[in-house]
């Protein structure tokens, strides 16, 4: 009687072994690793919340779609295949392998007469002169045979090209699993289970990786692992963090990097050429420190860990404010310094406002053209910046150093947006004769304080009205209309002038009054630069093309100062960049597993397509004086056929010969 | 009469075959390399030398193999050293020398390309069509002074991008544009030698349908993208992988695409159309195997080394990048393929369905990533 659980046991051995298994295998993991295309993985969680909402959120992490090739189940799936193609060599390697050696030297004429590719010819002369031209026919077609004396006087010569295709096979099955293994070992299956079992959690709180507790790091002995370390300049490193789903491990290592320096190098157009480390990796095993330079498609391999340029970021330049005033009398700007991710104060009280500087680049490559047709030029340093008031309302700034050329002159600009969804608003201020901000910020002054107004106002009056002798109440009546109209200009711009047409004039002469308007403002700031350039001793301006263009554009970029939000103007006037290098830094032993696999699968593929395996089958038979030929392939295609045919014809001929 | 038994003519050995054209072929070639060694070794690393000598080997024997091989080499050769003396390295000169303006610039040769291989398209329908001999041989000639066109056209190109600056020039096989070029030459090549394997004209038309949809791509891109300039690559692209990974990647896309329209052709015949005039089912389908076994062949080759490169580049030799992942995805489609031929011993409909609907995939792996996923390719894109 037979044993159930063995008949199971084989049942399953049959169904992992099967080729439908497999193929079924092959289809289920393309499909899985589709999803990994599509939904962007290891994104920030909250990402993901925002994307799905929280319902389809779990659902998607409870499958560990964020990560899918980490997943259990995926690894699993892959362990099957390893599986399935393994058991289906271990079946058919035997038969291969047999196939390889034998020469089927037992073939019957009877076997052989129901081959379809067989024939039969007459010879003439003795049988041992056929077998010495049928052995010649084949060697000449590097066909090995073997001789085999039948039972009736006749011989058989069992004769095969091409068996090493069968190795083919071998080849690429055993690739595969090699291939496989090699992937499981660096897919940091070990981790998983270590995971699995408590032994490790992943790191999810923002704290130095000091503080990082120990079930949270991984030893220097650990076998395979890929995680990142950012170095500013000058600074060391002895960690690497590696991401997991929405948190991390610290991977300790067993050596320091220390970052000398970081280079950008770019093309003539601006875009990057290359990213350059100098490194030193100090070791007590190591006499002096090992120096090295690692860019992209350059890394550098130390004790098994190879460490590879992968980004870069701000290393927290020091930087040099000029704090521009941008409300009240005051013009003179107050200094200020401080670094990259730092972040200082001004003002107190309710209306302190802290200033995070984010980020600094040396480099902005920008096209100015107003068609956008222009080339694109590196327009120098830039600051971007938070401002953040006592509520934790932010806005954020990106400031540039020089002045920008638009449409031919020199602007400094500001952009400036409350939320990091939105575009930059920029902020335009007309560089004055020395390319500063000072008539900028004195004319301010006079113009945006709106105790300046009556004075202004006189000194107008005084030169409007001079050489035209007017009565005192006309004179007293001008200067109040214009220090009304300075004072409404001083409140909010040309908005605030608007809405006092809107009160003060009838409906018909707006237009006119509007250029009016325009024009006194105008002369009015003209003479207000002129007043400030005086208490700043500094030589009158003669009233130019090129001094009416400044004070247009210094009019309208204060009617903007509004919506600016801040009641200064950060120049940044100096600065010492420090950069940051980011690195991945991989151990990976499975490597050599898989490239060793590849080469195996490689010459395998080209085995099974290139050598074609086919035996030949002569029977000499003395007594009737007949040859029977008889050929056969394990691929019955083209190629066989037109040899079969082509053999035959040799034959015939050989033997009518 | 003995002859029969000392060797078979069709079997003898590959070197016996040779005549002295194809010696003096490979002695050309050697020449050509040693030159460039002798010139520019020191602008060359380790494994450039490697490759530059390699190439030698490499095209000697496809010369020997595929005999017309060695008379458009030489032609690419002389037309492409033409075009570049014609610069006098003067970029400016492209639109002023008359030679380089209408003929051998890189946009006017891969222009003329672009032409010949619409035309040829229509030659091979009217052979198709009319069952005529004589419109089949202009296909075939067409087909021929495209690929030349093509390639005179990607070497004048290569040069070019020194002239822009030093620093920028590279092999123009680094953005969609090239690669784009690239594929309609492989595939027309890979198709023209089975052409001459099965003695065959038919399927130019089917075949050529694909090369054409990728002519009107490149126009698209050229003038409603005006995405055919020279850029200079990234720091990622600047690897002496690019040589070889991304020419396997084609020589795999173009089998397929090929075994695809073969596919086509298949299901045309057993519909009944064109039935009399295409080749006998068996034919069409040991041609969509070996395509397909070709193409299978090079893609694992070319995917291997994009992970070694990925390796050297990124860090690991699989990030699970969208590409990656495509890559796997059409290799295993065509293992499978594979299996049910080779294994299961299936012929016909099916395997032509499945090869068409591969070659969607494989579309989708080639183009599709790049337009609407993300991912460290993300250099290829649209
Ligand atoms: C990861 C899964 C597998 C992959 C990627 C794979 C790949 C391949 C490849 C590339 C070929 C060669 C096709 C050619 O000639 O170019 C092949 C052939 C073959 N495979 Fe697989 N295979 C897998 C699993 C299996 C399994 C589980 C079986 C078990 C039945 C199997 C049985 C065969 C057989 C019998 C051949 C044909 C050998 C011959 O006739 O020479 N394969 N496979």
């Amino acid at each position: 009687m037979k044993n159930p659980n063995l008949s199971t046991a084989r049942a399953f051995y049959e169904l992992f072994s099967s080729m439908r298994f497999a193929i079924s295998l092959l289809s289920i993991l393309g499909i899985a690793s589709i999803i990994g295309t599509v939904l962007k993985q290891n994104e920030p969680y909250n990402n993901y919340v925002a994307q799905f909402g929280k319902f389809w959120f779990d659902m998607f992490e409870m499958l560990g779609l964020y990560d899918v090739y980490h997943t259990a189940w995926f690894l699993a799936l892959l362990a099957f295949l390893v599986a399935s193609t393994g058991l289906c060599i271990y079946r058919n390697t035997p038969i291969m392998l047999h196939e390889l050696k034998t020469f089927r030297e037992h073939a019957t004429e009877k076997s052989l007469r129901a081959f379809n590719h067989q024939n039969e010819y007459a010879f003439d002369g003795s049988a041992d002169d056929a077998l010495k031209r049928l052995t010649a026919f084949l060697a000449a077609r590097d066909f090995r045979y073997r001789p085999v004396a039948q039972a009736d006087g006749a011989t058989l010569l069992a004769a095969k090209a091409g068996s090493y295709q069968r190795l083919g096979y071998i080849f690429t099955h055993v690739a595969i699993v090699v291939i496989c293994i090699g992937g499981l070992m660096d897919g940091n299956v070990p981790l998983k289970i270590e995971e699995l079992l408590g032994y490790k959690a992943v790191e999810t709180r923002d704290i130095l990786a000091t503080e990082v507790p120990p079930q949270s790091r991984l030893s220097p002995a650990n076998l395979s692992f890929r995680g990142n370390m950012t170095l500013a300049e000058g600074t060391t490193g002895n960690v690497a963090f590696v991401r997991i789903r929405d948190g991390y491990l610290v991977q300790e290592l067993p050596f320091t990097v220390t970052l000398k320096q970081f280079r950008i190098e770019h093309y003539a157009t601006g875009q990057p050429k290359s990213f350059e480390s100098d490194v030193e990796i100090r070791d007590p095993e190591l006499k002096e420190p090992l120096k090295a330079t690692i860019s992209v498609n350059h890394p550098l391999t130390y004790k098994g860990i190879a460490i590879y340029q992968s980004d870069f970021q701000d290393g927290g330049s020091r930087l040099e404010f000029n704090i521009w005033p941008l409300r009240g009398a005051a013009h003179e700007p107050g200094k200020m310094q401080s670094n990259v991710f730092k972040d200082f104060t001004l003002g107190e009280g309710d209306d302190a406002l802290k200033i995070e500087l984010d980020d600094f680049r040396m480099f902005n490559i920008l096209n100015l053209s107003a068609d956008g047709k222009g080339k694109s030029h590196n327009v120098g340093p830039s600051v971007t910046f938070k401002v953040r008031d006592t509520q934790g309302q932010a806005r954020e700034y990106l400031n540039y150093m020089q002045p920008l050329t638009l449409d031919g002159r020199a602007y400094f600009v500001s952009g400036m947006r409350a939320a990091q969804n939105e575009d930059f608003k920029y902020l335009r201020i007309p560089a004055d004769g020395e390319n500063s901000l000072g008539d900028y910020m004195r004319l301010r002054g006079v113009l945006l304080d709106p105790a300046m107004a009556p004075v202004l106002a006189k000194r107008m009056s005084g030169r409007m009205l001079e050489g035209q002798n007017a009565n005192p109440e006309m004179i007293a009546k001008f200067e109040s209309s214009m220090t009304h109209l300075l004072e409404a200009f001083a409140r909010d711009g040309y908005t605030e002038v608007a809405n006092l047409l809107e009160k003060s004039v009838p409906e018909a002469e707006r237009d006119k009054a509007a250029e009016a308007y325009f024009k006194i403002i105008n002369s009015a700031a003209f003479e207000g630069l002129a007043m400030s350039r005086e208490q700043a001793g500094l030589p009158a301006l003669e009233p130019d093309a090129r001094a009416q263009r400044f004070v247009a554009d210094a009019l309208n970029s204060m009617s903007d100062l509004s919506f600016y939000g801040t009641p200064f103007y950060l120049e940044l006037n100096g600065f010492e960049q420090r950069q940051a290098s980011g690195f991945q830094l991989t151990r990976s032993p499975g490597k050599n597993l898989v490239y060793g696999g590849s080469v195996l699968l490689v010459l395998g593929i080209f085995a099974m397509i290139y050598l074609r395996e086919r035996r030949i089958w002569l029977l000499i038979k003395p007594e009737s004086q007949r040859v029977l030929f008889a050929m056969s392939s394990n691929r019955k295609n083209r190629d066989f056929e037109n040899e079969y045919a082509r053999y035959d014809a040799q034959l015939q001929a050989l033997f009518k010969g | 009469m003995e002859s029969i038994l000392t060797n078979d003519v069709s079997q003898s050995s590959f070197f016996k075959r040779l005549t002295w054209g194809d010696w003096l072929f490979a002695l050309a070639l050697l020449a050509g390399a040693m030159f460039a060694y002798s010139r520019y070794a020191d602008f060359m690393d380790v494994y450039e030398k490697g490759f530059l000598f390699s190439a030698v080997a490499v095209f000697s024997w496809l010369g020997w193999f595929f005999k017309p091989m060695r008379l458009l080499i030489v032609g690419i050769a002389l037309l492409s050293l033409f075009g570049i003396n014609q610069y006098q390295s003067e970029l400016a000169r492209a639109n002023q020398a008359f030679f380089l303006k209408y003929l051998f610039s890189s946009q006017s040769a891969i222009m003329w390309m672009n032409v010949l291989f619409v035309l040829a398209t229509v030659a091979y329908w009217l052979a198709l069509l009319a069952r005529s001999e004589f419109a089949g041989k202009v296909a075939t000639a067409l087909t021929w002074s495209a690929v030349l066109m093509g390639f005179v056209g990607l070497m004048v190109r290569w040069y070019e991008s020194y002239l822009i600056a030093p620093d920028v020039g590279h092999i123009p096989i680094s953005n969609l544009y090239e690669v784009f070029v690239l594929f309609c030459l492989i595939t027309a090549l890979i198709y023209l030698y089975y052409e001459g394997f099965y003695k065959t004209r038919q399927l130019g038309a089917f075949v050529m349908l694909v090369v054409s949809a990728a002519v009107i791509f490149i126009l698209w891109y050229t003038f409603g993208r005006e995405a055919n300039g020279i850029q200079p690559l990234v720091p990622a692209l600047q690897s002496y992988w690019m040589k070889i990974h991304v020419p396997a990647n084609f020589i795999g896309y173009g089998s397929f695409s090929l075994a695809a329209m073969v596919g086509v052709a298949w299901l045309c015949a057993e519909r009944g159309i064109f039935a009399s005039r295409l080749p006998k089912p068996e034919v069409l389908d040991d041609f969509m195997y070996k395509s397909v076994a070709v193409g299978f062949a090079f893609f694992t080759i070319a995917t291997i080394l994009g992970a070694m490169w990925a390796a050297e580049a990124w860090g690991g030799y699989w990030s699970w990048d969208s590409k990656e992942v495509w890559a796997l995805i059409v290799w295993l489609n065509y293992a499978a393929w594979l299996h049910l031929r080779l294994v299961k011993g299936l012929r016909g409909a099916i395997l032509a369905w499945w090869a068409i609907i591969g070659l969607l995939v494989t579309s989708f792996a080639f183009i599709g990533v790049n337009m609407f996923l993300s991912g460290l390719h993300s250099y290829g894109g649209l």
